[in-house]
């Protein structure tokens, strides 16, 4: 059977791990490489990077770090932050990325997700959609969540598939450093509406928001930093747990 | 011992090189002919599609030497499609080694088919040291139709052949190089042929 995964997110600036990293076992809480690695020993399915401060100057240390976690880490992972043509994504794939992220890009020039998955196939196009539930309706934001747009995350979901996207990684904004679980209701439509796999984001508190989003959500995978980076959540445990509630992970 | 990565533009092929540094092998990314022949070990990749890539095995005298080689080599994901007699995906006859054909998931399913799944039925010493229902990363939309040559199933809508084997030629559909343990083994028992 096809598992769920569970997928830690770090947050890089400047090729170092951002937000205090504070977990067990940890020699370099820091570098983004060790912890990488570290990860993939204790159970992580795949991993996703995000450069925060994805500036020119700092694309380079990114491509470095790409390079080291790919030398290191056997097992997938994506990039994120600052993508907005071919041949950006063309660099990280050559550094040794599995997968790409894409979000504000992609909503100013939608094109660029047809673009990405016929040079590169739509197997390594994730694309980020941030969004906020504002007067019942979910509405798409950009420049991570500062941005409102009058796009519809509904609309826009299915305007990604069609354009070729691999994934959908959706962050509700609403939920997201809450830690009072996932946004199930909203996951759940997305789940249906479209037929490509649906990384839930945002509000993981406790095993059991995890079971939750897998089980009513009908996510594919589940995405979480602090609760993993903190030592909150042992992801080994939670895999046992999400066993004994008879969801299919990888033990 | 020398092993050669295949390189005719395809996708993240560094990942493979990474994993054999990882088991201590140096493997070298190239599309010389003569360097390919030279080599112990073949590992023949694909990320992308399949009529393109075909294009370009045709374009570089690559569709013709790779069945003819002798040494053991292994395809990955699309490689080992591409080693089949046709894929539907970009309507493409393959290199014919494996016979059987490469289809799309059905609607049923998400497709993509990615993650880890368990791959059972195993058969050869590729799997060595290696248990049914142990999990490997995979990444497809399409898949190869369960045939004799099957020497691994896995079952996403369907059960469908996940590794394959005609003589010296190997192919299996997940990526060992990303599937953590499972498919480093996996990687040293091909080198280990």
């Amino acid at each position: 059977m096809l598992t769920k995964r569970i997928v830690p997110c770090l947050d890089i600036k400047n090729g170092r791990t951002v937000k205090g990293v504070n977990f067990v076992d940890l020699r370099d809480a820091g570098d983004p490489v060790v912890l990488a690695k570290q990860y993939a020993d204790l159970g992580a399915d795949e991993l996703v990077f995000l450069d925060i401060a994805a500036t020119l100057e700092n694309r380079k240390t990114m491509h470095d770090m790409v390079l080291q976690v790919a030398e290191q880490v056997n097992i997938p992972f994506t990039v994120g932050g600052g993508i907005s043509s071919v041949a950006d994504v063309d660099i990280l794939l050559h550094c040794g990325a599995d997968k790409v992220s894409i979000n504000s890009s992609a909503v100013k020039r939608p094109e660029l997700i047809n673009e990405l998955s016929e040079k590169f196939g739509s197997q390594c196009v994730v694309v980020a959609i941030d969004a906020k539930e504002v007067n019942g309706e979910w509405l798409v934001h950009l420049a991570g969540g500062t941005i409102p747009t009058d796009l519809n995350l509904f609309d826009w979901a299915k305007e990604v598939e069609k354009r070729g996207a691999g994934e959908i990684l959706f962050t509700s904004m609403n939920h997201d450093g809450t830690k009072g679980g996932f946004a199930n209701g909203a996951l759940a439509q997305l789940s249906k509406l479209v037929n490509i796999p649906i990384i839930a984001s945002g509000g993981a508190g406790t095993i059991q928001h995890f079971a939750d989003t897998f089980i009513k959500g009908k996510a594919d995978a589940a995405l979480a930093a602090s609760v993993f980076h903190f030592g909150e959540i042992a992801i080994s445990e939670l895999k046992k747990e999400l066993k004994k509630q008879h969801i299919e992970v990888r033990l | 011992m020398k092993i050669s990565i295949i390189n005719y533009g395809a996708g993240n092929i560094k990942s493979i090189q990474f994993a054999f540094k990882r088991l201590g092998y140096n493997a070298e990314l190239t599309n010389n002919l003569e360097e390919i022949i030279k080599a112990d070990k073949i590992i023949f990749p694909g990320v992308g599609e399949a009529s393109s890539a075909m294009k370009m095995l045709k374009a570089s005298g690559l569709d013709t030497l790779i069945p003819e080689l002798k040494q053991p080599v292994l395809g990955i994901c699309l490689g080992m499609q591409l080693m089949c007699n046709y894929t539907e995906e970009g309507e493409t006859n393959g290199l014919g080694i494996f016979n059987t054909n490469v289809k799309r998931f059905p609607d049923t399913v998400k497709v993509p088919h990615m993650g880890w799944n368990t791959v059972k039925n195993l058969k050869t010493d590729l799997f060595k040291n290696i248990k049914d229902n142990d999990y490997m990363y995979l990444v497809h939309s399409f898949y190869a139709e369960h045939c004799e040559q099957a020497i691994a199933t896995s079952s996403y809508a369907l059960e469908y052949a996940c590794a394959l084997r005609k003589d010296n030629f190997y192919g299996v559909q997940f990526h060992p190089e990303k599937s953590s343990i499972a498919g480093e083994k996996l990687l040293q028992n091909f080198l280990d042929l």
